[in-house]
């Protein structure tokens, strides 16, 4: 046993039916680290938890926990022996309280005494810096809040090893440092946290150390100095990684015609969503990008130029012609389309065909009363899916069984196919694997080549340099700042962001 | 891994996840029960009736006869579940309301009229109350769409109010209409051996196939029934359809309403159509349709009407008392929904699968 691991998976082995989903995989965690397990979707990091956490048996191998062997044969064996999981989605009950969460399923006989537990959580609470009460109801907290109070109900348990499975991904900029500040504090006391994310940023601000899974083997464990960016990226994806440094070079932002008649330009634009009145306009071929942080108003903003939520005011024209966008059909009808943040919410339509699910947009343009033909749907959903390689089954596959990335790509095809001339990406890269991520990048850049204007919203400001020629930077509802040229770079973008003296952060 | 599954599921595994499997499967258990029981059973025969009509008489003929409101109310049961997520539990009481206005409007006119005044009269009167049930449907639908009430809730107040609201109409009185020609909806157009009420159901069957061919309204339902949010974000309008399908709803609720006071001639305003919903929403379930929205297969609901009609029959002529026959239903229903869960489905062709695999796995060592 390794001097201080509490941790041991050897050799495991994991096969489903035709695949081979883990071949011999090792990890070690250590008492007091945070360990980033990386890998692209499909990599085997769901199903090393899986085992981990006894959603799956094992077909080989071994795991000791303090150099004790376990066989691990359910979640609530996990839990048992300290393993705790605290996912993506939250899996509290939002109508109870804080505490009632946090005890939730752990009081013993049929009379129970709240008022301790009620002490007892505050305490904990307050020793974790978790800014909330224990009679709190839970749905009244903020997202962040609600997974901490998962890892805190987790810790309590007195686990010695903490999953945290994606859990920044709905989180803003400030909560994902409270949740940080918390892991950095669980770590101080010697829990080891396994942490699986996709944000390499985050990775690199917390992290000690780093698993790579690749096509369910591991590639190696390093410890995060060792190991640049660049490197992770081309260990994750198995080849050398100069495709991201090239996207930009064949994209030729200086063809932009910036004295001409702006494809979609409005004046005073007011949503009713808590953004101020803004100006915009975007020209033919330009790829341009909101950014900001969370909660600035970047997502509002596209939300008001496509008309998502009501917009209060404000002169819209397109192609030189004044226009009125009320509803999203509008916008549609005017070339605009919209690629939705959160795109299990607003995006997908879950039970439906990949197919209807690519047509949806084309089809509502072309009205109620003339439905496509079966045979021309069929030819749109199989044109796309060879287009942008989406790996599914079947056209008749329901979306919602498609990978994250691969549901992206079908939405991406429901708007490539509305051949709109103004295209609204608003976080398409998010939650996907890295080589969508760069297939996705590499396609704004080529639209925009064939003259379609594109607005491209990322919260990975290296992918926003990449792609955007101009980036409008809002604060706190506003626009504060337009960036191009030579001021696109990291430093200056973050002053503009976080605004005051530029100086200070350069 | 997920293609792997999915052809190892194989034929039998789709047969079983098909949605028309359980309705045709219980349809052909009733059949084959009453084929052992009593083979006569399925004797159809051209007799002449009380009026002196040659007409087609025999069980299978009154099962399509009587299933037909209910099949015509799956039509539009489904789409309001497809749509909202939810089920209208005030058809039985609407049909009462549709019922009287018709009678209204038919004895408003004096009776005893020429045929071809008549013929105008009837239809009149029955656009007439085809608006109001549609109005009726749009105060359901509005409630659900724009105030955002559930549909259940919605329309437990017409539930409620609705059979007192007929019988307002009226005034009370018991209407009934004397020209034997009223009669022919529900009945027997004399010189015709089939029930009239089977041509109208199949054209409500027609007209609504044809508005599923020829317009988005299967896409669109599902859509906002699955995802509203995203369905709006695509133009379209969630509330406008939502609304829509209630409106379809309250159509077929007025040919229903007009049967079912042909049949008799008359209307008893609390017993006309009485727990007609529920049987149209368990047809709804029979169908293996989601209640909970999204995907729809108007085929399985409407197939799934006539297996509760055919259920009904089958159990009246095991001479089970009709104060008994909801428990046996009951019975019946349990089984049914239970087995056309998806969780016993998946687990059934599984459980297959499983043993095919075993099988050729067996084969495989065998041939080593």
């Amino acid at each position: 046993m390794e001097a201080g691991a509490i941790l041991e998976m050897r050799g495991i082995c994991k096969y489903f039916p035709g695949v081979r989903a883990l071949e011999k995989v090792d990890f070690t965690l250590r008492e007091g680290e945070i360990h980033a397990l990386m890998g692209e979707n499909g990599a085997g990091k769901s199903t090393l938890i899986k085992v981990l956490t006894g959603v799956y048996p094992k077909d080989a191998g071994y795991v000791t926990l303090s150099g004790v062997p376990v066989h691990i044969k359910s979640p609530q064996d996990a839990q048992n022996i300290g393993i705790a999981t605290v996912y993506q989605e939250i899996t509290l009950c939002p109508n109870l309280t804080v505490a009632e969460n946090m005890y939730i399923g752990r009081t013993r006989g049929p009379f129970t005494n709240w008022r301790k537990i009620n002490a007892d959580a505050d305490h904990l609470l307050d020793e974790l810096g978790i800014p909330a009460r224990a009679k709190d109801q839970l749905g009244n907290c903020s997202i962040a809040v609600q997974q901490m109070v998962a890892i805190a109900r987790a810790v309590d348990m007195d686990c010695k090893v903490l999953i945290l499975d994606e859990p920044t991904s709905s989180l803003d900029e400030q909560e994902v440092q409270k949740l940080f500040k918390l892991m950095r504090d669980l770590k101080s006391k010697g829990v080891g946290i396994i942490f699986v994310t996709h944000f390499l940023e985050q990775v690199y601000e917390v992290c000690d150390r780093i698993t790579v899974l690749r096509d369910g083997m591991l590639v190696g464990e390093y410890i995060i100095e060792d190991l640049p960016r660049v490197q992770l990226v081309s260990k994750m994806l198995g080849k050398d990684f100069d495709d991201m440094a090239e996207i930009k070079s064949d994209s030729d932002a200086e063809k932009v015609d910036y004295n001409g008649t702006p494809v979609y330009q409005a004046i005073n634009l007011t949503g009713t969503t808590g953004i101020k009145p803004f100006n915009f306009e975007i020209h033919k071929g330009e790829v341009n990008g909101f950014t900001g942080l969370l909660g600035s108003g970047r997502s509002e903003s596209v939300r008001a130029i496509f008309g998502a939520d009501r917009v209060a005011g404000g002169k819209v024209m397109i192609n030189g012609k004044p226009v009125t966008i009320r509803k999203p059909l509008d916008a549609m009808k005017h070339g605009i389309s919209y690629l939705p943040e959160d795109r299990k919410r607003d995006g997908i339509v879950g039970d439906l065909s990949v197919r209807d699910n690519i047509i949806l947009a084309l089809q509502v343009m072309k009205g109620f009363f003339k439905p496509f033909s079966r045979a021309q749907a069929e030819k749109f959903a199989d044109e796309y899916i060879e287009l942008l390689n989406i790996k599914t089954a079947s056209q008749d596959t329901p979306i919602k069984s498609l990978s994250g990335g691969n549901q992206q790509k079908v939405i991406l095809a429901r708007w490539l196919l509305a051949n709109p001339q103004y295209l609204i990406l608003d976080e398409p890269t998010r939650g996907i694997d890295v080589g969508t991520k760069v297939e996705i990048q590499k396609l704004v850049l080529k639209l925009a080549s064939e003259g379609k204007s594109v607005t491209f919203i990322s919260s990975e400001i290296d992918e926003m340099i990449r792609t955007c020629s101009r980036l409008v930077v809002l604060r706190d509802g506003k626009v504060v700042g337009e960036l191009k040229g030579d001021d696109l770079n990291q430093n200056k973008i973050m002053a503009t962001i976080a605004g005051g003296e530029s100086n200070d952060i350069q | 891994m997920t293609s792997s599954k999915i052809s190892a599921r194989g034929f039998f595994g789709k047969l079983v996840r098909n949605q028309l499997f359980i309705p045709l499967v219980a349809l052909l258990i009733l059949v084959a029960i009453n084929l052992f029981a009593d083979p006569t059973f399925f004797k159809i025969s051209l007799e002449p009736s009380s009026t002196g009509n040659l007409i087609l008489s025999g069980n299978l003929i009154s099962i399509i006869d009587n299933a037909s409101e209910l099949a015509i109310l799956a039509i539009g049961m489904t789409l309001v579940t497809s749509a909202s997520g939810g089920q209208d539990i005030s058809v039985g009481a609407t049909i009462a309301i549709a019922g009287s206005m018709i009678l209204r409007f038919v004895k408003m006119v004096s009776p005893d009229i020429s045929g071809g005044k008549f013929a105008a009269i009837i239809i009149l009167s029955f656009l007439a109350c085809v608006i109001v049930s549609a109005l009726f449907g749009a105060f359901n639908g509005a409630l659900v769409a724009f105030f955002k009430i559930q549909p259940m809730v919605a329309t437990l107040i017409l539930f409620t109010a609705g059979r007192s609201i007929a019988a307002w109409i009226n005034n009370n009185d018991n209407i009934s209409i004397n020209d034997t020609r009223f009669g022919y909806f529900g009945n027997f157009i004399p010189g015709i051996p089939v029930p009239t009420p089977v041509f109208i159901t199949a054209i409500c069957l027609i007209v609504i196939a044809l508005v599923l061919k020829f317009t988005n309204l299967r896409l669109y339902a599902q859509s906002v029934g699955i995802n509203a949010s995203s369905s709006r974000l695509n133009g379209i309008n969630p509330k406008l359809i939502k609304l829509l399908t209630f409106i379809i709803l309250g159509i077929c609720v007025a040919v229903c309403g007009f049967i079912k006071v042909s049949r008799t001639s008359s209307i008893t305003y609390s017993v006309i159509a009485n727990n007609i919903e529920m049987d149209a929403i368990l047809a709804v379930a029979l169908g293996g349709n989601n209640l909970g929205g999204g995907k729809f297969n108007l085929t399985a609901s409407v197939i799934g009407a006539y297996v509760i009609q055919f259920l009904t029959t089958t159990l009246f002529k095991f001479k089970v008392s009709s104060s008994e026959i909801s428990a046996y239903k009951a019975v019946v229903v349990i089984i049914l929904i239970f087995i056309s869960a998806p969780v016993i489905r998946n687990w059934i062709a599984d459980v297959r699968n499983k043993n095919l695999a075993s099988r050729k796995s067996k084969i495989g060592k065998e041939a080593n």
